[in-house]
C-alpha cells in the first residue's frame, strides 16, 4: 500500500492510499496530489540519505510520497 | 538539472552555490573578520605607545577587536537555537515520520540535541528548525544559515523534516535559498552553541 502524506500542523497528514492494482484508489490518490501541488506544496519521494527527487507527477510505484511547504531564507 | 529546488527562483539573482563559491565565501568572511578587528588592534597599539594613561582605552579597543568576530559567530549559532517547545502530540506524530527519514545513528543524535545531521557533497549539515549548520570538510570552519520552512503553526520535527528533505532534493539549491548569517571558525560557533548543540556540532566535525 503506498502512501500520500502531507506534512502539517499534525505532524502529517495521510491524504491517500492506493496500490497499482486498485485504478480506483490510484486515481483518488491523484486527485488529492494534484490539489496539493495546486495549493503550493511540493511533492517528493526519499531515496534515503542525501537523496531526494522532486516529483510533479503522483510515482504510482512509489511507497511513500510526501508534499511539504517550501523553504526560505530566514 | 534534474533536481532544481523549486525555491531557488525566487532567489534568481544569486549564483549557484558550489563548494568553489563557499571556499571564497569563506576566505571574503575571515577577510572581513581581520580588517573589523585589525584597526582596533592597531589603535590599542598605538594608544599603549602613546602614554600609559592611555592603557584603558587600548584596551577597550582590544576587547572591541574580540567582540566584533565574537558577536557576528552568535548570530549564527542562533540560527540553530531551538524555537518551541515540543511533546505535544503533533510534534511525536511529526518526530515518527522524522525518524522513517532517517538511519539509527542520525535519530538518536537527533533525540539528544534537536539537530539533524546529514551528510552533503558540500560538507556535514546539522538542521534545526529554523536554521542549519554547514561543517566543512575538514570541520574546521562551519557556516550559519537562516532557512525555514514556510507556514505556521508547524511542529518543530516537521520544520526539521522539511529542511531535510529539501537539502535531499538539492543540496546546492538550499545553500543558495538559505540565507548565509556566519562563516568562520568552529570553536567560535561552538562556544556560543547550547550543550546538546555542541554535541551535535563535534558529531558533525568528526564526519566532516
Amino acid at each position: 500500500m503506498s502512501r500520500l502524506i502531507r506534512m502539517d500542523q499534525t505532524g502529517h497528514t495521510t491524504l491517500a492510499e492506493w496500490t497499482v492494482d486498485d485504478p480506483v484508489s490510484a486515481e483518488a490518490a491523484v486527485a488529492a496530489f494534484r490539489t496539493e501541488l495546486e495549493q503550493g506544496y511540493y511533492a517528493l519521494v526519499s531515496h534515503g540519505e542525501g537523496q531526494a527527487e522532486q516529483v510533479r507527477e503522483l510515482p504510482l510505484d512509489a511507497s511513500v510520497v510526501i508534499l511539504r511547504r517550501p523553504i526560505a531564507g530566514g | 538539472m534534474a533536481n532544481v529546488l523549486p525555491e531557488v527562483a525566487n532567489v534568481y539573482w544569486r549564483p549557484r552555490v558550489t563548494d568553489g563559491s563557499l571556499r571564497r565565501v569563506g576566505r571574503l568572511w575571515t577577510l572581513s573578520s581581520v580588517a573589523h578587528a585589525l584597526p582596533f588592534v592597531a589603535g590599542a597599539v598605538a594608544l599603549g605607545l602613546a602614554a600609559p594613561i592611555m592603557l584603558p582605552f587600548a584596551a577597550l579597543c582590544l576587547v572591541h577587536a574580540w567582540a566584533i568576530p565574537e558577536l557576528y559567530a552568535a548570530r549564527g549559532a542562533r540560527s540553530v537555537k531551538p524555537r518551541s517547545a515540543s511533546g505535544a502530540e503533533p510534534e511525536q506524530v511529526a518526530l515518527g515520520l522524522l525518524g522513517d527519514l532517517v538511519d539509527h545513528v542520525p535519530r538518536e543524535l537527533y533525540a539528544q540535541t534537536g539537530l539533524m545531521i546529514e551528510r552533503g557533497r558540500l560538507g556535514v549539515w546539522l538542521l534545526g528548525e529554523a536554521g542549519a549548520l554547514l561543517l566543512r570538510p575538514g570541520g574546521r570552519r562551519v557556516n550559519c544559515y537562516c532557512v525555514k520552512a514556510t507556514g505556521a503553526g508547524l511542529p518543530p520535527s516537521d520544520r526539521v523534516a522539511h529542511l531535510l528533505l529539501a537539502l535531499r532534493t538539492d543540496e546546492s539549491g538550499f545553500a543558495t535559498v538559505a540565507n548565509l548569517a556566519f562563516s568562520g571558525a568552529r570553536w567560535r560557533v561552538r562556544r556560543r552553541l547550547t550543550a546538546p548543540a555542541r554535541k551535535a556540532l563535534d558529531a558533525a566535525a568528526r564526519l566532516a
